[in-house]
């Protein structure tokens, strides 16, 4: 507490010092530029610590050449993204061109705005952050297409059709599966989903069948939501070469890749106030550990689970991706609400618990028996040559 | 495409053909959109080197594609017959530079024959323990680019160059080269295999099953890899034999035909191994082929180390200098790590050959590409060719 109060009397110091007419503007950029400046900071040691963490995956170092142990490769990126040519393709709609990465990283940053660092600190008190969230992230999916569609490039035009496709498909779960935790806090505002769940880890809502179910999908879809593998479909290097990306260079380029991270970033930030208690220690006596820590902290810990799935795994075909969304994804994130709905009318409690998890088992095991019925999905056997060759 | 987006003539040079469709042999479909023509390479992370696959699309859909290959031409036959017949060894290193090892014993195998050259049964033994040593490393290489292709961000590929490696060290030491080895002669090999040599390819062979069992753990279950390579780029017998398609993709496609078995060339009926062979032909097949001969090999590589006996690494009497062989023609092949590598040689007596004909297995697999891929997707169409096993500069030359 003592943290959030040392910010709130700062603030109300330069506040309240400032000329009448410039407090309001000057508040919200109190706000704003913390926020901005802690992800951005975070976004260059991420970017090396995945450059890193994947080298170690592979079995190789990483970047360890600027600085000790490299830690400056971040500014010497920034440096060489700065400095190269700024190359736009002379058929390509320059306007849009230059406007679409610019959106992009709007709409990642307005949704850090509603998430809460803390018990005060929230950049926006607003009644229906989530809404706000998932409005303005709804958003990111024209600039993909404005990137893809000036760009006049065949790869980039694929890249974002693909793109709209996926990530309209997985908007669907993804508001579905986190709709079962506003259903138990009985509020939209993000504020208020993380007020109930203090207490001890115990109070998280991913202690519940349906919360780690629901957890579980969110991280999925939102794996899906930023483009990350095993569904960075989009921006598939092997067949797309950046997809939208291709005709970036430069600063624009950094830009995407800004704006990727810190979708990225509010993402996880959204999954740890839903399921994972937001800025509440795991238990109480570590309290007097700030709140905004225990979010980064938890952020992280989603963070590394993405890099590691990174590392780790090949990437869907488009059409399975899309099978995968409906087939699975939705009904399993309907069930999950009818279990919610459960749990919360028996009383929340143990009979309410068994019952939600018999139903998201079941729902599950009937799920996967049903896709995994397909012909191609028998073990295969091989046999050895017996008797003559093939006549030569 | 929308009409109203296309280039302007005049800008065609400048942008090239970048929306407009060429208007000769389709009609738009139903519903007024247009196929979308992809030129993907000579530049592209897919393709493998320069090779570009001329691509239809009809919305995500391959409907007709064209490999244009051409761009590492480097005139090597032409070269080799104006050269001397020693001349041309290191030039086949160049030609699948993967796998010089098993290039140099074709070409080797082929003036052997037109010369009629005796090859000691020690050089034989060390012929087969780097050609397996070849192939191990090849097939584990392409497994690890066939992932990458599917999107696994090269970690499956860094744990298969880890293995290379140690294939690799073992050729530096033994004849001064990773990659370009030039190691093969007329009648045997040119030089010695020493007892230390000898006892770290052991140690290669033992340790690589403990690597093969890994790299399997975490492949051939993963669900990814298997929706996306179980079903697809599948090809027939009768269109594999009739293409004259060899080595794994063939025997994907249950085809029995090794020529280690059929030919028995070297002293390959000496040793125990077993052909395996798929039944789908599809990319699935062509990997898990790949794992399993991957196993025979070091079965191989087993019984030749134990048995290699001591003897004359090249024969006695045969000549470097001034080396001319009869008038005559032959036709050498081996089983190489992609197919059937064949030369084919005409001698007119001189000290250079008349004719000098490679036969390269990628170049002769890789023209059956469209036929695996048409009513497939681009992504499809990537890891098709990724399974197919090519280097450009065997399919150029």
């Amino acid at each position: 507490m003592w943290f959030e109060d040392l910010l709130i009397q700062i603030k109300s110091v330069l506040v309240l010092n400032a000329p009448e007419g410039l407090r309001p503007i000057l508040s919200a950029m109190l706000s704003a530029t913390p926020i901005l400046s802690a992800f951005g900071g975070l976004f260059a040691a991420v970017t090396l610590l995945e450059r890193k963490m994947l080298g170690r995956i592979q079995n190789r170092y990483g970047p360890n050449r600027v600085g000790p142990f490299g830690i400056f490769q971040p500014v010497a990126d920034g440096i060489k993204m700065l400095t190269k040519e700024d190359i736009v393709p002379k058929t390509a709609d320059h306007s849009i061109h230059f406007l679409a990465p610019l959106l992009l990283l709007l709409t990642a940053m307005l949704g850090l705005s509603v998430i809460p660092y803390g018990e005060k600190l929230v950049a926006i008190r607003f009644e229906a952050g989530i809404v706000f969230f998932f409005a303005v992230g709804g958003a990111a999916e024209l600039a993909v297409f404005m990137a893809g569609w000036a760009s006049r490039n065949k790869y980039a035009l694929l890249g974002s059709l693909r793109a709209i496709a996926q990530m309209v498909s997985y908007e669907i779960p993804l508001i579905l599966s986190s709709v079962c935790v506003l259903m138990a806090a009985g509020t939209l505002s993000l504020d208020e989903v993380a007020k109930s769940q203090s207490g001890s880890m115990l109070s998280w809502y991913i202690m519940t069948p349906w919360g780690l179910m629901g957890c579980v999908l969110f991280l999925i879809a939102t794996l899906a939501e930023v483009n990350r593998s095993p569904f960075d479909i989009p921006e598939a290097e092997s067949e797309l070469i950046a997809g939208h990306m291709t005709e970036y260079s430069g600063f624009k380029y950094a830009v995407f890749f800004l704006a990727e991270f810190v979708a990225m970033f509010a993402m996880c930030a959204l999954t740890a106030t839903l399921f994972l208690g937001g800025y509440h220690p795991p238990l109480p006596i570590l309290a007097f550990i700030p709140g905004p820590f225990w979010l980064f902290a938890k952020l992280m810990v989603l963070v590394l689970l993405f890099i590691w799935i990174r590392g780790t795994m090949p990437r869907l075909r488009a059409d399975q991706l899309m099978e995968f969304a409906w087939k699975f994804m939705l009904p399993m994130a309907v069930i999950n609400l009818i279990s919610t709905g459960c749990w919360i009318a028996l009383g929340r409690g143990s009979l309410g618990w068994g019952l939600s998890a018999l139903i998201n088992l079941a729902a599950y095991g009937a799920l996967s028996r049903w896709l995994s019925s397909r012909p191609n999905q028998q073990k295969r056997t091989y046999r050895f040559a017996e008797g003559p060759m093939h006549a030569a | 495409m929308n009409s109203a987006q296309a280039t302007p003539s005049s800008d065609k040079a400048q942008a090239g053909p970048m929306f407009e469709s060429k208007t000769s042999d389709q009609a738009p479909s139903l519903d007024g959109t247009e196929r979308m023509e992809v030129s993907m390479g000579p530049h592209h992370p897919s393709t493998h080197g320069v090779f570009r696959m001329d691509v239809e699309l009809e919305g995500e859909t391959v409907v007709k594609l064209k490999p244009v290959f051409g761009y590492l031409h480097r005139n090597h036959e032409k070269i080799a017959e104006g050269t001397s017949y020693l001349g041309s060894m290191p030039y086949t290193d160049r030609l699948d530079y993967f796998n010089s090892m098993t290039n140099n014993w074709a070409y080797a195998l082929s003036v052997e024959k037109l010369a009629g050259i005796e090859v000691p049964e020690r050089a034989e033994y060390i012929r087969v323990i780097t050609a397996e040593l070849s192939r191990l490393q090849n097939h584990v290489c392409l497994i690890g680019f066939l992932v990458q292709d599917m999107g696994a961000l090269g970690t499956p590929l860094m744990y298969a160059f880890r293995e290379r490696e140690r294939i690799l060290d073992l050729f530096e030491s033994l004849t001064g080269a990773r990659m370009m080895c030039n190691y093969m002669r007329f009648g045997g090999c040119r030089c010695d295999v020493t007892p230390a040599w000898l006892r770290q390819a052991h140690q290669v062979t033992e340790a690589f099953p403990r690597f093969l069992d890994e790299f399997e753990a975490l492949l051939s279950e993963n669900e990814v890899l298997l929706s996306r390579s179980q079903g697809v780029g599948a090809l027939g017998q009768d269109l594999a034999i009739a293409a004259g398609v060899t080595g794994p993709m063939l025997r994907a496609t249950g085809v029995n035909y090794d020529l280690r078995k059929a030919d028995a060339y070297g002293i390959y009926n000496r040793f125990n191994f077993r052909v395996p062979l798929g039944s789908h032909g599809d990319v699935f097949d062509r990997y898990m082929i790949r794992i399993l001969e991957m196993r025979e090999s070091i079965a191989i590589l087993r019984q030749a180390i134990r048995d290699i006996p001591d003897g004359d690494y090249v024969h006695p009497k045969a000549k470097l200098r001034g080396f001319k062989p009869p008038m005559g023609e032959a036709y050498g092949r081996i089983e190489a790590p992609k197919g059937e590598l064949g030369f084919y040689l005409i001698s007119d007596g001189s000290p250079k050959p008349y004719r000098f004909k490679v036969r390269p297995p990628s170049f002769i697999n890789l023209t059956i590409l469209e036929d695996m891929c048409l009513g497939q997707t681009v992504a499809d169409a990537v890891i098709i060719l990724g399974s197919v096993d090519i280097v450009l500069g065997e399919v150029d030359r």
